[in-house]
């Protein structure tokens, strides 16, 4: 007789920052079926921006998301820079190098954001800390240059509202330089560690087709052998005056996935030292005063895949419908197939590894036979992750001792 | 690389209704309901463009939706647009049964505006909330008669 149990995670998020709702159907430690339920973070953002004029939808859209907060208004002024003719014929040229900056080191926070959770899950909290120690500096850039460590006002229709003065160059400058050797070390960690490769080689694949199935984007595509890149295959910024490569896997386990970001990182630091060699004086705004009706689509490379946002305007001072779809929205859903198949202890770093805006393990019911139940907290879960880990750990180091 | 625009204007000369460049890389054309399902299993499965979402909007002619697929290689983007003018049922055929990755917008679609996806084979709410009253669509326009 079969006991199918089903584990459910969510809907709350003591980890990262949105809810969504994974209930796992699992047999013994088998996951058999997942169920994705999203929607309670749903603030009807779409509606709210039609309401909104169109300075206003940026400071809007810039909610939406905490960790990649520039990729929703660089999206949305690409939409609407669309309808006026296309961002390279509206914005100045300097604004264009601050925009390509200001992408890329979000790329580099959001990179190591989900690299220390993805250690923390898997039980190497010195990954974690370390991560996050990294990354920190990387904010205090932020803060430098926008005056914010998150939720960076910077983007607007025609141009960017801040200019990088001269002086915080060499300060940006060296901070890149010492985030290398760090980024370095954790190269060699993920790399070389037969504990790490043990335990995310294999787990939570989607294979090729799969991932074209599923429509996923971003380095989850990447990762299984996509070669899809929105910064080289539709350029925006100077992303098509800059000398960079598209990093992409075969495998499309965890364990790719794990390596297209760091890899990426390189690209990014690379990317912010070209555009701070190269960038000009000069203006960084067009003022832009009207917007012609039409329709437009902006999209951008975030951190986590392709962010796309279409705008429709009639001639108003606002948009008449703006749709949002982010990175995660295609990239989740493929978890219903990278997640079956797999065991309850990898679920949390698979359904970790296409980096959602993850969260959720806050309450955990593992129920049995319905009436028995036993309550868990997402503690419990990233413990189950942690003691495999562990398992392993001691099953490499007996097996050198022999 | 072939051009992308010539294979699509030749296979689905009958069914292009209205082709509109609105830039080199911004292609969108208008069809007729009906054809939908057989244009979209077309441009994903034999062009191997990459669906990366719908949009819909009502207007006063009837509720509009837009397949957007983007050719990766050159970088255009090719948006399908359906009108549908029945308002008070509104359908259309799901493209979900050709690839999986349609599956959470056609239902953001059906429970935001009320639009019914023939063949859906998951057809439940993915946004609102369960207590959410039935037939009200938020994102109809309410000051219609």
């Amino acid at each position: 007789m079969s006991h199918k149990v089903i584990v459910p995670i969510g809907p709350y998020h003591p980890l990262q920052e949105e809810p969504e709702f994974f209930q796992l159907y699992v047999e013994g430690e088998k996951v058999v079926d997942i169920d994705i339920i999203i929607g309670y973070g749903h603030r009807g953002i779409e509606k709210l921006s039609e309401g909104k004029h169109f300075d206003q939808v940026a400071f809007l859209v810039e909610r939406i998301c905490g960790i990649c907060s520039s990729s929703h208004p660089y999206a949305y002024v690409l939409a609407v820079e669309d309808i006026l003719g296309g961002e390279a014929n509206v914005v100045p040229e300097r604004a264009l190098y601050i925009r390509t900056i200001i992408d890329e080191l979000q790329r580099i926070h959001s990179h190591l954001l989900w690299l220390g959770l993805a250690g923390h899950f898997i039980g190497y909290n010195t990954v974690w800390m370390w991560a996050w120690k990294y990354r920190e500096p990387v904010l205090d850039m932020f803060e430098m240059i926008t005056g914010n460590r998150n939720n960076y006002a910077m983007f607007k229709v025609g141009g960017v509202r801040r200019d990088i003065k001269d002086e915080d160059i060499p300060i940006l400058e060296k901070t890149l330089d010492e985030l290398v050797p760090a980024v370095d070390m954790f190269r060699g960690a993920v790399m070389d560690d037969p504990v790490i490769k043990a335990r995310l080689k294999g787990i939570g694949i989607l294979t090729k087709e799969q991932a074209i199935d599923w429509c996923v984007v971003g380095p989850t595509a990447r990762a299984s052998g996509v070669n899809i890149d929105v910064r080289r295959d539709e350029p925006y910024g100077v992303f098509d005056r800059i000398d960079w490569n598209v990093i992409v896997e075969k495998d499309g386990d965890v364990f790719a996935k794990t390596i297209v970001r760091i890899l990426e990182l390189y690209e990014s630091v690379s990317i912010i030292r070209q555009c701070l060699d190269k960038m000009p004086k000069g203006e960084i705004d067009a003022d832009i005063k009207e917007v012609p009706p039409g329709e437009g689509i902006g999209r951008v490379e975030a951190p986590r895949g392709e962010c796309f946002h279409y705008i429709k305007s009639d001639g108003t001072n606002r948009p008449i419908r703006h749709k949002i779809r982010a990175p995660s929205y295609m990239n989740v859903a493929s978890n219903k197939v990278g997640a079956v198949g797999g065991t309850i202890s990898d679920a949390t770093i698979t359904l970790a590894a296409v980096d959602p805006c993850y969260c959720c393990t806050e309450r955990v019911a593992v129920i049995r036979k319905a009436n028995n139940k036993k309550i868990m907290n997402g503690w419990d879960l990233i413990r189950l992750s942690q003691e495999k880990t562990n398992k392993l750990k001691e099953g490499l180091s007996n097996a050198r001792d022999k | 690389m072939d051009n992308m625009r010539d294979k699509i204007k030749e296979r689905l000369k009958d069914k292009i209704l209205e082709w509109q460049d609105n830039s080199s890389k911004r292609i969108y054309f208008t069809l007729d309901k009906k054809d939908i399902f057989e244009t979209v299993r077309f441009l994903f499965k034999d062009l191997g463009l990459r669906f990366s979402t719908a949009s819909s909007i009502d207007t006063e002619k009837g509720f509009e939706i837009l397949y957007h697929f983007s050719f990766d290689k050159a970088g255009e983007f090719y948006s399908v647009r359906v009108l549908i003018e029945d308002k008070k049922h509104p359908q259309i055929d799901s493209i979900t049964p050709i690839f999986p990755g349609a599956e959470w917008i056609e239902r953001e679609i059906w429970e935001l505006l009320g639009i019914n996806f023939i063949g859906h084979p998951n057809l439940k709410r993915l946004l609102l909330a369960e207590d959410w009253p039935e037939g009200d669509y938020p994102l109809r326009n309410k000051d219609e008669p």
